[in-house]
């Protein structure tokens, strides 16, 4: 078979496997980690009857969605009401493309699509998350979803800006927005927030780590406002707002717009690691040209990674009140914006420190 | 009306936040931890396990009906629970005691007395307006069926449910 075939062939395979196998099924299984993560935090247990520590759960949820009766409002947008849902979950299935979720494995290289944009794509995808949002809360024909859509799309504006001008930082050191060239620079100079590891005695390095922690905190935190996850999560405050912009679904839209946020969660976590954490790499583990056992370690890693970075997504959730509107705002066009931008200055500065 | 809303001045760890976070967050992960440990014991898992033997003794359960230490049926059909059952789940219908009987002074006994346990409210008016100690509210609360008919408790499944209850006043005894 041609080099052409052959990697069509293995694109859809790993197509497949990544987004089908790998990410529907974690994003069912986060959904039962945090309703058991968070009973344990609340101090009781969470749903362990069905399966062996309830582990089956999310084929009854499942079973439950598909079996419900999916009922469209007469007073509802036809056209948009069937769309929004498709737009929430779309584009964070679609942002795994270009995240490396493993090193290599049998000559075939971890990623869907190794594009040498990789973090704009990042960016630009997830953006049209917003519409998804948008749309449900619009074409709802009612006041509760208006406000949540409204309050929603504002705020996952808001932080977008923080959210690119927050990883510049990082571009500066390695000169590619190739994510898999971010993560080889990671492997030879150190994980971002450690850029001293292997360096020790270099004071230059030490410096780099205050505007790449700043970076990295500020990232995490526009991560959490674009997914709409507490402290973040006025569009979707029950408490305020009944359900928000998914207040109008039932049945499989509702899944649908339930499983997309836990999506967009799991694609956030993934560039978090791979910009952050250092990818698939762990000191002491070698990449997957050396045998594929290391090309699976390496992949196990990874998820490994997301995986602890979801059980703080979950916790976070579960510690902080939420924010009010205009303090939310406020934090994200006054706090984070300039602090973001002067970061890049800052990160400019240590950098022309370094070279002589 | 100006009111001046006292705010308090905050130290730079507490106007940056993320120190009060972290903090926060080390409580929920021992929350977290205390739970997956084993330490905390707050949740009853019914039903393997139940508070049964804990229950007070003024507990509202299932209404049944009682036999003395003679073994007579204490209830002499006089219709008052039924009277005054809130959702008229009671439904009795009186007979006459034969004068050949050892207790034929008594004169009515009930022939059919069914309480239908879909209407019961626990309540305890029976228990309470009974001039015969003839009926008394059970510790047992989980009472299901399958069907309506299943859930109508008759005169037999109640005496079954009430067993013999000692101590009570044998006032249509013979005087000593």
């Amino acid at each position: 078979m041609g080099p052409t075939t052959f990697f069509i062939f293995t694109s859809v395979l790993k197509i497949i496997a990544i987004v089908f196998l790998v990410i529907l099924s974690m994003v069912s299984y986060a959904v039962y980690a945090e309703r058991r993560v968070s009973a344990l935090i609340q101090d009781r247990l969470g749903p362990n009857r069905v399966g062996p520590a309830g582990l089956f759960q999310p084929i009854a949820d499942a079973a439950k969605f598909l079996l419900k009766e999916d009922l469209t409002p007469a007073h509802v947008n036809k056209f948009y009401y069937w769309l929004a849902p498709c737009l929430a979950m779309v584009p964070a299935i679609t942002t795994i493309a270009v995240v490396p979720f493993g090193s290599t494995l049998f000559g075939v290289p971890m990623v869907i699509a190794d594009i040498n944009v990789g973090v704009l794509f990042v960016f630009a995808i997830a953006s049209l998350g917003v519409y998804g949002i948008v749309l449900a809360g619009w074409a709802s024909n009612s006041k509760y979803p208006f406000l949540g859509g409204v309050r929603s799309s504002s705020q996952m504006i808001s932080y977008e800006l923080s959210l690119g001008l927050a990883v510049i930082p990082i571009f500066l050191l390695t000169a590619s927005l190739r994510l898999t060239e971010v993560v080889r620079y990671q492997i030879d100079h150190g994980w971002m927030i450690a850029p001293f590891a292997g360096d020790w005695l270099n004071p230059v390095k030490w410096l780099l780590a205050i505007p790449l922690w700043i970076s990295f905190v500020v990232f995490a935190i526009a991560i959490f406002a674009e997914t709409n996850r507490l402290p973040f999560d006025l569009p979707e405050a029950e408490t305020e707002l009944v359900g928000g912009y998914h207040t109008e679904y039932s049945s499989m839209k509702f899944a649908l717009f339930f499983l997309g946020e836990y999506a967009a969660m799991i694609t956030g976590s993934a560039i978090i690691v791979t910009l952050f954490l250092g990818g698939w790499h762990f000191p002491g583990i070698p990449d997957g040209s050396h045998g594929w056992i290391f090309g699976l370690i390496n992949i196990a890693v990874f998820f490994a990674k997301v995986a602890v970075l979801l059980f703080v997504f979950i916790w976070v959730r579960f510690t902080l009140p939420r924010f009010r509107y205009d303090q939310l705002m406020r934090l994200g066009w006054i706090f984070f914006f300039e602090i973001a931008l002067v970061n890049i200055f800052l990160m400019a500065g240590i950098i022309s420190l370094s070279s002589p | 009306m100006a009111l001046a809303v006292p705010r308090p001045k905050l130290s730079w760890s507490e106007r940056l936040y993320l120190p009060a976070i972290v903090s926060g967050m080390a409580i929920t992960f021992n929350h977290f931890r205390n739970m997956l440990l084993g330490r905390t014991k707050v949740t009853v898992e019914y039903p393997e396990q139940k508070l049964d033997a804990q229950m007070p003794d003024y507990y509202r359960g299932a209404p049944a009906l009682v036999r003395d230490e003679d073994g007579r049926v204490r209830c002499v059909a006089c219709q008052l629970c039924e009277f005054i059952c809130p959702p008229r789940a009671i439904k009795i219908e009186p007979g006459e005691i034969p004068s050949s009987d050892r207790f034929a002074k008594v004169e009515k006994f009930p022939r059919e007395f069914d309480i239908d346990m879909i209407r019961c409210i626990f309540c305890g008016m029976c228990e309470e307006v009974c001039p015969e100690q003839a009926i008394f509210l059970r510790k047992d609360y989980a009472i299901t069926g399958l069907t309506r008919a299943e859930m109508v408790h008759n005169k037999e499944k109640l005496l079954e449910i009430g067993g013999v209850m000692h101590g009570v006043v044998l006032k249509w005894n013979q005087k000593k």
